[in-house]
């Protein structure tokens, strides 16, 4: 018999492990639709940002002499690097993902501590360090490239992508986001802009210019429900998240279309999809309690509509979410659960007194 | 009826078909049993038999001791044979004062009184009969329950509520109970009513046992006592929770359910109350769920107070796998103890033998702050920051997110994906807060000691003082009156027929006179004479 343990002498049925296996689980449909969008030099990069991570993480607990089994195989690191792959331009250069991946890995999250401990989102840490160090190769888009298209890569031809920086004729493309920018810069409208350019249909289904696993909105929508049902996350962060870009889009675009654009177009667009259901709903980064979470959320909407409608990136989500990300022990240090028997300021209820007759 | 919501929970799975199906049958009369001095909440009972004594089924053999405390009695007929330390039936194992009684296997009552009608007695002597019979909470927190019958019937009780969730997995002997004596129970209820005059009786059962909701709605027929059915929920049995449930009222922090007008009670502890009123019995057993993956044939027992442990099992069909951990009550708040010597206690709901696999124990992980804790918690307390402080010792901050409101019904721990274990965190915290407490306490008395003893000794030395000042006082205006005595003196050896009496100083007129054996005295009244006589 074993050492006497404390109460209780049962347990969920559920680890660490459990927990980012169903979230890749729930990634999964999103990151193979972007492989088959995308094509080989989408693989090449996945798989080059999970090995990166995988042997940057296994350094780092090296220097630190911990133990590197179990911590590699807790799958939070995995996760980390999958994340960052996702929101990576799908024919960027090898180096971006590894950089990548390091960054994420070793400086976002081995040096607070290791897993829990980082205040800051990872894979979107990285991708920001990524986007302002290397603008040209982040920003650098591709029209997708389905197999059997013109355009698809083959093998070869997806490592030099990935390896060579080999370019396929024809094949730049811009993102919605980007291109609406650019062409705001220009004078033009928002309706001229978006003619030709934007398909919602398209938008839906990801069949279009983007992040390698951001563009299928509705395959990170039912991941998202998914881990929904599954208890891993709630609703609360997601669909604030998606409310606070929402309103202010219908708000303004009601105002002036000719300048903002509507609900949809930012519904569908960029990393919004992926932020709401995957990113802002890290435990470790995001507030403790339901309404911290909605709080959270909607901070990191707002944030995300107000850069892409008045910053200078056209794509907001990871500076929102770092951003909120520092907000976090703020927003759990002022929103707590009432305690039973106690008021919301903590003090006892008061006791009526039960008078024996009446 | 409308239910009120309760915050947070969890839904273990139940495990309760092991046992459910399983009439309560009697254990065999043991040889020898261990009776602790304390099986409830307060002081421990004070023996009034001696080694070698013989006592009867039902008799006193402690009394209770102080405000909070209950009395034990001989499970069954035979000798005392020892009244002495034995292992208690708690994890730590130690010793604690028991009377070891060797059974004569008469199983022979001491002379009882049947009551026709038990609601003749007054309210008072109800109270009164049911501390007599060493009744305590059956639910698991063996508080005296003569003691909250007394404090509610004088703040008065609009709800009493009777305790039949019956959360905790794998124990059924509640359930079982409801089941088969639900008439009795209903009894026992209704006299608990009258006894403090409660208002609203309502009987709190979960909606996973229909047989006993049916059995005990027949049994309610006709009074004014109401069965409640509530959903399947872990801490639905916890006295805070399931007056949430039931009222929607909450007991204030730091109250009682008295201070809102609630009283509950166990539906074990109302079946107590009726043998001890009915019958005269006193609570000399109840029932226990022997269950567990590693038990033969799970089964609920009626067993006697101080039966070992070991003869329950071995009734049950001993092992069939082997024990990861044997434990006493429910899993949930269960307590694992090392070995099954130990007794059966009033206390004592379940007796577990749960295999690895139901443990599910693994060695634990970072905290990833997803907050299932705090979700889970029915308090609403925030268990990961509260493991985070008492991690780091700061044992303050957590105390000013609620650690004192943690009622440890291991919800936290249960949902943690990281199988921290967090209820061992916050109990280590109350202990060592308890310990401060007490060291608080200890060096305010020892400081009181101190400061009195520094009182003493200043008071001493400033008697010794005023003493000092009084003798030097009584010194000096001794040394005036000599002083005057011998300027009289002077004057009166001036007087004296000397050759030369000038140069005499007092000192050497003193010396002329002691010379001439005049004493200081004679020579003062010599020298008064001779002033007066001059005059």
């Amino acid at each position: 018999m074993n050492a006497i343990a404390h109460s209780p002498h049962a347990h969920a049925p559920v680890t660490i492990n459990k927990v980012m296996g169903t979230v890749m689980l729930a990634l999964t449909p999103a990151t193979l639709f972007g492989f088959w969008l995308y094509g080989w030099p989408a693989i090449n990069i996945w798989a080059i940002s999970l090995l990166a991570a995988l042997l940057g993480e296994a350094f780092v607990l090296r220097l630190q002499q911990r133990a590197i089994r179990p911590v590699l195989l807790d799958g939070s690191g995995i996760l980390t690097a999958w994340l960052l792959a996702l929101s990576l331009p799908p024919w960027a250069p090898w180096w971006i993902a590894v950089l990548g991946s390091l960054f994420a890995v070793i400086l976002a999250k081995q040096l607070y501590g290791g897993l829990g401990q980082n205040p800051f989102n990872p894979a979107m840490a990285a991708r920001v360090m990524l986007l302002i160090s290397f603008p040209m190769e982040m920003t650098t888009w591709v029209a997708p490239a389905p197999p059997g298209s013109v355009h698809a890569p083959g093998w070869l031809d997806g490592l030099a992508v990935t390896f060579a920086a080999f370019q396929v004729d024809g094949m730049a493309s811009a993102s919605l986001l980007g291109h609406v920018k650019t062409e705001f810069t220009r004078g033009i409208e928002l309706q001229q802009a978006l003619s030709g350019f934007y398909a919602p249909l398209d938008a839906l289904w990801g069949n279009r210019a983007g992040s390698l696993g951001e563009t299928a909105a509705l395959f990170l929508l039912a991941g998202g429900l998914f881990l929904i049902a599954k208890r891993i996350i709630t609703w609360h962060a997601p669909v604030a998240m998606l409310l606070g870009v929402l309103i202010p889009a219908l708000i303004f675009s009601a105002v002036n279309p000719a300048h903002y654009a509507g609900p949809l177009y930012h519904l569908l667009s960029g990393g919004l999809m992926l932020g709401a259901f995957f990113i802002i709903t890290d435990p470790v980064t995001s507030p403790n309690t339901a309404s911290g979470q909605f709080i959270f959320g909607l901070g990191c909407g707002l944030l995300t509509w107000i850069i892409r409608t008045w910053g200078g990136y056209p794509e907001g989500v990871a500076f929102a979410v770092l951003l909120m990300n520092a907000a976090t022990p703020v927003i759990d240090h002022y929103v707590k659960p009432r305690i039973y028997g106690r008021n919301r300021k903590g003090v006892s209820l008061s006791i009526e007194p039960v008078k024996k007759e009446s | 009826m409308k239910l009120f919501t309760l915050r947070g929970g969890v839904h273990p799975e139940g495990r309760k078909a092991l046992s459910a199906d399983m009439p309560i049958r009697s254990v065999p009369l043991p040889a020898r049993l261990f009776v602790p001095l304390q099986q409830h909440i307060g002081a421990p009972a004070t023996p009034v038999v001696s080694v070698g004594d013989h006592v009867l089924k039902g008799q006193l053999i402690a009394s209770a001791q102080g405000a909070v405390s209950s009395a034990i009695h001989a499970p069954t007929s035979g000798r005392v044979v020892a009244l002495g330390d034995y292992i208690a039936p708690h994890a730590s194992g130690l010793p604690v004062p028991t009377i070891t009684l060797d059974s004569d296997g008469e199983n022979r009552w001491v002379a009882t009184q049947t009551l026709d009608d038990p609601f003749e007695l007054s309210m008072e002597e109800i109270a009164a009969r049911v501390g007599a019979a060493g009744i305590v909470g059956l639910g698991g927190a063996t508080f005296p329950a003569a003691l909250k019958l007394n404090l509610s019937r004088n703040s008065g009780v609009k709800t009493l509520i009777i305790n039949g969730g019956e959360c905790e997995p794998y124990l059924t002997c509640d359930d079982r109970l409801m089941r088969e004596r639900a008439v009795q129970i209903v009894e026992g209820i209704r006299l608990i009513a009258y006894a403090v005059a409660a208002k609203e009786v309502l009987v709190g059962i979960e909606d996973n046992k229909p047989e006993a909701i049916k059995a005990m709605q027949e049994a309610v027929r006709g009074s004014e006592v109401r069965v409640v059915v509530m959903p399947s929920m872990y801490p639905m049995g916890s006295e805070k929770q399931i007056i949430q449930v039931l009222t929607g009222n909450e007991i204030p922090a730091g109250g009682r359910p008295a201070d809102i007008g609630m009283l509950v009670h166990n539906v074990a502890t109302a079946y107590a109350v009726q043998q001890a009123i009915r019958y005269g019995r006193p609570l000399l057993s109840r029932i226990v769920t022997v269950s567990g993956g590693a038990i033969s044939k799970p089964c609920n027992l009626e067993v006697l107070v101080g039966t070992p442990v070991q003869e329950l099992i071995e009734f049950a069909g001993g092992y069939a796998l082997p024990v990861a951990r044997l434990v006493l009550g429910g899993p949930m708040m269960g307590q694992q103890i090392s070995h099954a010597r130990v007794p059966v206690v009033k206390g004592t709901s379940g007796v577990l033998a749960l295999t690895a696999a139901e443990t599910g124990q693994t060695l634990p992980s970072p905290c990833i702050r997803c907050s299932t804790c705090v979700r889970a918690c029915p308090v609403g307390l925030l268990p990961l920051e509260m493991a985070a402080h008492i991690r780091a010792t700061d044992l303050s901050a957590a105390v000013a997110l609620g650690l004192k409101d943690c009622i440890a019904c291991g919800s936290c721990s249960y949902v943690c994906p990281a199988h921290i274990p967090l209820v061992h965190y916050f109990n280590f915290a109350k202990g060592e807060l308890m310990e401060q407490e007490r060291g608080k306490l200890k060096l305010a008395a020892t400081k009181k000691l101190a400061d009195e003893r520094l009182e003493r000794i200043q008071r001493i030395e400033r008697e010794r003082q005023e003493a000092a000042a009084k003798r030097k006082a009584a010194r000096e205006a001794r040394e005036r009156n000599k002083a005057a005595a011998v300027d009289e003196l002077s004057c009166l050896v001036r007087s004296l027929p000397l050759s030369d009496p000038l140069p005499l100083t007092g000192e050497e007129a003193i010396e002329a006179l002691r010379g001439s054996q005049v004493n200081e005295l004679a020579a003062k009244q010599a020298a008064t004479q001779t002033i007066t006589e001059a005059a």
